[in-house]
């Protein structure tokens, strides 16, 4: 089955993991920006950073027949330096309009501090000056709930948020019913310890039906399995789901979502398409 | 939709593993006690959650875990934080 991971962090992936997508069946990745895992210094070192998603990720992914799509922020961790967040921000417009860029994100919090929160507030702005949708990360373990319905009150704060455009990543058991009730999307993040299985993921997918329901495998330079998602899909087949439950979560619901980007150009295989 | 009997006959290996784990932890922390008691939050909210996992309430019990290791959310944050 075709699927797309709709939050994979490929920079910190090798070569070797894109074959490996690929023969999985993975046809495209959305790759948000997130934390390198040390504090970047200065808003240069965010420019390359964009321009290693925007230029150097689509070529390697390419290479195995998988399309690349990214999102552009300043993360939640480095979010507390809010000066330098700011010209992060102020220099995100240069990129917009690059081929793939989908929107921004992930931004959100992360220990659920006042300067995290002002920078998201100013993502949100940035977001809806330029008409772009939204990718969101909630926080870790203990930090996942307060830090959820923080994010949920800013967006509902401003009336000028399409819902339908938002989505609200790396829920769980105790944070996915408020983010669909309110309208928007919810991520699944099929991650070792820190997050969710495949088995809890088809549990909530049960639980809620597909509508406006994503799983991603949150591949990064932690331990953390990039095909995470062909997982879920073997989970869901082995419970008796039929093929258009599972294509749903794992491949219509990213295109529809993603489809909210005027950049995304993605081009679904084909009979007779030659790939690698 | 499944059966009782077939998530056990699927599962009950899987959740046998994770229990014995559960409780191999919990020895080697009484270990390393030698005896003097323990005060520590962890094996408090430890030990809640085991309660949590063996009630028969409603079908939640992952919810309410997840809950109990959570940081409360206060309504009033934002005045908290001059927003």
């Amino acid at each position: 089955m075709d699927y797309i991971d709709p939050h994979l962090h490929m920079v910190s992936r090798i070569t070797d993991d894109y074959e490996t997508l690929a023969r999985m069946g993975c046809v495209a990745v959305s790759e948000p920006a997130f934390w390198a895992g040390f504090d970047r210094g200065t808003v240069d070192g965010f420019r390359d950073y964009f321009r290693q998603l925007t230029e150097v990720e689509p070529k390697r992914a390419a290479a195995f027949g998988i399309q690349h799509f990214c999102w552009l922020c300043i993360n939640a961790k480095e979010a507390e330096n809010v000066s330098l967040s700011r010209e992060v921000i102020a220099m995100i417009p240069e990129f917009l309009d690059r081929p793939g860029v989908l929107g921004i994100g992930e931004i959100g919090l992360n220990k659920n501090t006042r300067n995290e929160a002002i920078v998201f507030l100013e993502h949100l702005e940035l977001a809806i000056t330029y008409d772009q949708p939204i990718l969101i990360h909630t926080p870790h373990l203990e930090d996942k709930y307060q830090g959820t319905r923080m994010i949920l009150d800013m967006l509902q704060d401003d009336s000028r948020l399409d819902r339908s455009r938002v989505l609200v990543d790396h829920v769980e058991e105790h944070t996915i019913g408020e983010v669909l009730d309110r309208g928007f999307w919810a991520g699944m993040t099929l991650y070792p310890i820190t997050k969710c299985t495949p088995s809890r993921a088809a549990d909530m997918i049960e639980k809620y039906g597909p509508e406006r329901l994503m799983a991603n495998s949150a591949g990064d330079w932690g331990p953390s399995k990039p095909t995470a998602v062909p997982d879920l899909i073997f989970e869901l087949r082995r419970r008796g789901h039929d093929e258009a439950l599972i294509r749903r979560v794992v491949y219509e619901n990213p295109i529809e979502f993603f489809s909210n980007s005027h950049n995304f150009n993605f081009r679904p295989r084909s009979l007779g398409q030659v790939t690698v | 939709m499944s059966s009782p009997e077939k998530i056990f006959d699927e599962t009950f290996l899987t959740i046998r593993s994770k229990l014995i784990d559960v409780a191999a932890t919990l020895d080697r922390v009484d270990r390393a006690a030698a005896g003097a008691s323990i005060d520590d939050l962890r094996r408090a909210r430890i030990d809640e959650a085991l309660r949590i996992v063996i009630s028969s309430d409603t079908p939640d019990r992952a919810t309410r875990l997840q809950q109990l290791f959570s940081r409360p959310y206060d309504s009033q944050w934002r005045r908290g934080f001059g927003l």
